[in-house]
């Protein structure tokens, strides 16, 4: 049987709601962005809170280098609920519950198109 | 009224009146690369300051701005009442740093990669501004492009979570394929505000909004 080398295709990681509740922000950032690194991408059933996400271009931007690593490309759907939610909503950070995000290295994918219902993305190899 | 809850009740009256009337509130001007935030805090500061001069350069290359830079107490005068703000300008924010692309604009290699490096480092203290340090946001967007980024939609959600006043500015309206509409349709939550920064367009209706916003 022949060995399937990862250069053959490109790898996606679905990471489920609950397996991100386990991880500390840090953890999450880590597990991310090492995944991208390596060239895969990353996607979570449930996505980020906003303060994990700031984290997480801050984090991004340390790493880039100059013919190594460009950073990322990282799509949501708009979120429409926001601006609806309560405050108690807002205050247990439950309005950023469940948004599937999808997270990759810049230079192997693009987003093609993108609505409130539907995100378009081309992946390419290494 | 017992006597150590009145003391602490004035302690915590005269240290308002210390934040609220003395401490100028601190706005960062946020956005995409090239959306005009410098072209912004330049105009701001040379209407209102006496020797207005600029907190930095502008440039149609992306990342010109690399640092966050504070003007401090900028008195904006309103209905006869004075709004005193500091402006922080900020590096544009962005998920990825390509030097190659600086190469098109005539750049040699080295410089591109130091400009790439500075930018990383811009975009971080940008984010890192975000989450300590500001009062309140001016978001500067080009009406030209589409609003519908994935940055945008980011940044507004972490400013949405801290609850910070934000302004949204629809910058270029000087320019042919300028849309406010497309804006205020992104962002129907927020109030957004035509401009020209360059020309100095609707300038009165900015200052209106920042002394109500931020005052
Ligand atoms: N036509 C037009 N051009 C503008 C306007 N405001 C800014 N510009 C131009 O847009 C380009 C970018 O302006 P900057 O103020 O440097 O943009 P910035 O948001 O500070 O960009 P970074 O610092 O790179 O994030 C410059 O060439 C400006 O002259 C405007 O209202 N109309
Ligand atoms: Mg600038």
């Amino acid at each position: 049987m022949p060995e399937v080398k990862p250069r053959d295709g490109v790898r996606i990681d679905l990471i489920s709601g609950e397996r991100m509740d386990g991880l500390a922000s840090m953890e999450k950032i880590r597990m991310i962005l090492d995944g991208v690194r390596d060239g895969n991408i990353v996607i979570l059933e449930e996505g980020l809170s906003p303060d994990e996400e700031s984290r997480l271009i801050e984090v991004t931007m340390t790493e880039i280098s100059p013919d190594e690593f460009n950073g990322i490309e990282i799509e949501t759907y708009p979120r429409k609920e926001t601006a609806d939610a309560s405050f108690l909503d807002r205050l247990m950070g439950r309005e950023s519950a469940k948004k599937l995000t999808v997270i990759g290295p810049a230079n192997q994918i693009e987003t093609l198109h993108k609505d409130e219902t539907l995100i378009q993305t081309l992946v390419s190899r290494k | 009224m017992g006597l150590l809850t009145g003391l602490r009740s004035s302690i915590s009256r005269a240290a308002s009146t210390l934040f609220s009337d003395e401490e100028p509130k601190r706005i960062g001007i946020y956005g995409p690369p090239n959306a005009g935030k410098t072209t912004l805090s330049n105009r701001i500061v040379r209407d209102w300051t006496e020797h207005g001069d600029a907190v930095g350069p502008e440039s149609h290359i992306p990342h010109e701005t690399r640092r966050a830079r504070r003007r401090e107490n900028i008195e904006i005068e309103r209905d006869g009442k004075t709004v005193t703000i500091d402006v922080v300008d900020t590096p544009g924010v962005t998920t990825k740093v390509d030097y190659t692309e600086f190469l098109e604009h005539d750049m040699e290699k080295e410089d591109a990669v130091r400009r790439s490096r500075e930018a990383t480092e811009g975009v971080a203290e940008a984010m890192h501004w975000l989450r300590e340090d500001v009062d309140g946001v001016i978001y500067v967007l080009d009406s030209t492009t589409d609003p519908f980024t994935q940055v945008n939609t980011m940044l507004i959600g972490i400013i949405e979570s801290q609850d910070l006043p934000v302004l949204i500015l629809a910058n270029k309206i000087d320019l042919e394929d300028s849309s406010v509409q497309r804006i205020r349709n992104a962002f129907p939550q927020h109030e957004t505000i035509p401009l020209s920064a360059l020309e100095g367009d609707n300038m009165d209706e900015v200052y209106d909004n920042i002394a109500e916003y931020f005052g």
